[in-house]
């Protein structure tokens, strides 16, 4: 009886343990892989050390993936912030349009990035697609959308916003449905106005579930590959190759897969680094909002 | 009973074990290294005579891309069960993600399909690393291969394509035989006759003339009752396939090249003065009657646009226009016509092509069934009747080429085989074949969109020349 006592943790953590290796494995594996010089051309390859990190680092390319794909994800994260909270704000005063919309904002999180991508390809195509159809009557029926690199850049944040925007909505309204009604109440016999209720009692309590909502769209849009690679395939030029567009024709297409896979390794400590912060951050407002409440 | 076994430290030592070995193995097993037999080809196993029953009862495994020319293949695999008793298992993928996929199951090093489909540039990068059968040693033992495959029925081009002796920078046609030409393409001008006739215009005979008219049909045609019409229709994606069909087939016929090979060392070319001034052009010209919306367009849209009447010209595969011309096929069917396109400024038709071929996993365990397979699907019997009855057009046998069934098919279009028959033996692969092709061709579609955007285009040709040659070196 004792021994069974004993060895149930250790019987209880395999499936954890399991999952564990199951991440750890292909992970090490890849980390490893980066240290040699493997390609399709060199099966057999000699050790490089960190070699193609150096390499990695050394290159524009790299530093122009870098930057696109900051400015991607902080350009999509804030907009879809903005947007997710605004609409989560409409929608919380409760009504029948409300209700209806609700239902309605949440078919493009139930579309697949890469077909939404195709969708708004064909749609923004500037002769036959629908956008500029409908722009024609104000005079801008001839937007070269995805040809200009500000242009490609700023319709992939587009599309990336209008599939993600009601995530944002849902966690929003999920957060302004579970705070206290008594604040609120109080301000309202205090004659606050709208939007001193809003900055001093609404976003402060929001802030939490808003910056979780932050946390995950910003992680995924780091890592964003299928709008943009159905959209533009990282062009014109080089305006909308990502790093992780960068790393899949690298190991992919060019085959060059130890140095591939450099480039998501570095993406990895990226996006590992901003979650952190994020997260850390995420604790205190979680704090101040506890107290607030 | 000794209960100790199950302590607390044991247990975390025996699972960081369990838990390495498969990283340790990894270590050690290095980087999938082949089980590959040294020395000679399984075709020399193949003894007696040739019988195409031999391998009754296996299945073979084939992965096609979604293309009529495969369309026709598997409307015609029955009477290759019938002939052989071989069956073939085959999953068809888009082309979007065809190559991704074998790529990919290649360099796994399963041997997950015994057939599949390839261009001859593939060669370049699945052959290095071993992924390709050589074919030659089953082409030339009379026991494998039957004496009505006839092998010089093929255009010679054709299958010099499909050979190389695996040493980037050196030229086709020597070294081992890594596919089979099945399916081809020439790139030559289509263009809409009616929109041509109203216009007064005729094709264009060089390259100045052919930016000119590109320029004057999305100048002139939406006023003679064409909305919309551009003048032509190139492809512009981010790409390797970019370069390969009308502006590498126009950049060759300038008698200008993408590497000059020097004791063996390859040097990108692109960035010479006149490889600028070409490409500045071909922007130009792209800028002035191409598609809007350039950046994103794949054959899909150039065809499409030609059908729809959205485009006066097609400077592409003929098969990207036989698609819209077949009969009830679009809009534009009936008021479709070929024509070679401009010559270089000393006549030159040089023409590029693109060719389906077949090839074998060199780690395929049905080699001798697969390579009736592949006999098979380009032999004779079967491609006539794909010609014939379906659309596998552009034969890659003589025969065919000149059967009398064939030309019948072909005649309703206007200067289809005067057009094939022009420039067939000038169409050869005009890149210099080397591992690096994709990523060449990949920058250089995206440096032609920086050019079309405005930036200068011998400061973007240098920098990609600079980009490649370290990489090629």
């Amino acid at each position: 009886m004792g021994r069974r006592l004993t060895l149930r943790p250790y019987v209880l953590i395999v499936p954890a343990l399991l999952l564990t290796c199951g991440i750890l494995y292909p992970f090490g594996l890849g980390l490893y892989y980066t240290l040699f010089d493997f390609s399709a051309s060199k099966p057999q390859p000699d050790m490089v050390r960190l070699h193609n990190y150096e390499t990695v680092f050394t290159q524009d390319a790299f530093w122009n993936s870098a930057w696109v794909t900051v400015l991607y994800a902080v350009g999509a994260a804030a907009a879809e912030t903005v947007l997710g909270v605004s609409v989560a704000l409409l929608l919380h005063r409760s009504s029948l349009v409300g209700r209806v919309l609700e239902k309605i904002l949440i078919l493009p999180l139930m579309i697949a990035p890469v077909i939404a991508a195709i969708m708004w390809k064909l749609m923004l195509q500037p002769s036959v697609g629908v956008v500029n159809h409908l722009l024609k009557p104000f005079g801008l029926g001839g937007v070269q959308w995805t040809d200009t690199p500000t242009g490609a850049l700023l319709s992939s944040i587009a599309v990336d916003v209008w599939v993600y925007t009601p995530f944002v909505a849902i966690l929003a309204l999920a957060g302004l449905r579970s705070l206290p009604t008594s604040p609120f109440e109080a301000a309202a016999v205090d004659g606050a106005g709208w939007w001193y209720t809003f900055r001093r009692l609404t976003l402060p309590m929001l802030w939490p579930y808003v910056l979780v909502a932050v946390i995950f769209r910003f992680m995924d849009s780091l890592k964003v590959f299928d709008i943009i690679y159905a959209l533009t395939e990282g062009g014109p030029g080089d305006s909308t190759v990502v790093l992780q567009i960068r790393a899949y024709l690298e190991a992919i297409r060019f085959q060059r897969y130890s140095f591939g896979i450099s480039y998501t390794i570095v993406l990895w400590a990226v996006v590992y680094l901003a979650a952190m912060v994020l997260v850390k951050h995420l604790g205190r407002i979680q704090r101040k909002a506890a107290e607030a409440k | 009973m000794d209960t100790h076994a199950h302590d607390r430290r044991h247990f975390l030592a025996l699972t960081a074990g369990a838990a390495a070995t498969p990283l340790l193995a990894a270590c050690g097993a290095g980087f999938g290294g082949g089980d590959d037999k040294g020395g000679g080809s399984a075709a020399d196993d193949v003894t007696g005579s040739f019988d195409w029953k031999r391998e009754k009862g296996r299945t073979v495994k084939a992965l096609l891309n979604k293309h009529p020319y495969t369309d026709a293949l598997i409307a015609d695999l029955k009477s290759f069960t019938t002939k052989t008793g071989i069956k073939v298992e085959y999953d068809v993928f888009p082309e979007d993600n065809y190559f991704d996929k074998l790529t990919v199951d290649l360099s796994s090093g399963r041997a997950s399909y015994d057939v599949f489909m390839l261009g001859a540039y593939m060669v370049w990068q699945y052959g290095p690393p071993g992924w390709l059968e050589d074919l030659g040693p089953w082409m030339r033992n009379s026991s494998a291969t039957g004496a009505e495959w006839d092998q010089a029925d093929f255009f010679p081009n054709l299958l010099q394509a499909d050979q190389w002796s695996l040493k980037d920078g050196a030229p086709l046609g020597r070294g081992g035989q890594y596919a089979l030409p099945w399916g081809w393409e020439t790139n030559v001008v289509a263009y809409n006759t009616e929109v041509f006739t109203k216009l007064g215009l005729k094709p264009a005979e060089s390259f100045d003339e052919l930016r000119e008219i590109a320029g004057a049909v999305k100048r002139k045609a939406p006023g003679a009752g064409y909305d919309g019409m551009y003048g032509i229709a190139v492809r512009g994606s981010r790409s390797w396939a970019t370069i390969h069909p009308g502006f590498m087939t126009m950049y060759a016929r300038n008698g200008l090249h993408d590497f000059t090979v020097d004791g063996g060392k390859l040097k990108p070319a692109m960035n010479t003065p006149e490889a600028v001034a070409f490409t500045q052009d071909w922007a130009g010209m792209v800028k002035q009657g191409g598609p809007p919306s350039w950046t994103s367009y794949t054959w899909y849209q150039c065809s499409s646009d030609l059908g729809a009447k959205k485009a006066g010209m097609l400077f592409d595969a003929d098969t990207a226009a036989y698609f819209q011309a077949v009969k009830g096929a679009s809009p534009a069917s009936g008021k479709i016509a070929f024509h070679p396109g401009p010559k270089g400024p000393d006549g030159s038709l040089a023409t590029n092509m693109w060719i389906w071929s077949l090839g074998m996993n060199a780690k395929s365990k049905k080699k001798s069934a697969s390579w009736l397979f592949l006999q098979w699907a380009t032999g004779k019997e079967h491609l006539r009747r794909a010609a014939v009855t379906g659309n596998h057009i552009d034969p890659v046998r003589k025969s065919i080429s000149q059967d009398a069934a064939y030309k019948d098919k072909m005649r309703h279009l206007p200067g289809f085989i005067e057009t094939f028959e022009t420039v067939v033996d000038q169409t050869k692969i005009q890149f210099t074949p080397q591992a690096q092709f994709f990523d060449a061709t990949t920058s250089w579609a995206a440096a032609l969109q920086e050019i079309y955007g405005g930036k200068n285009a011998k400061s973007v040709l240098n920098a990609l020349a600079g980009d490649l040659a370290a990489k090629v070196d």
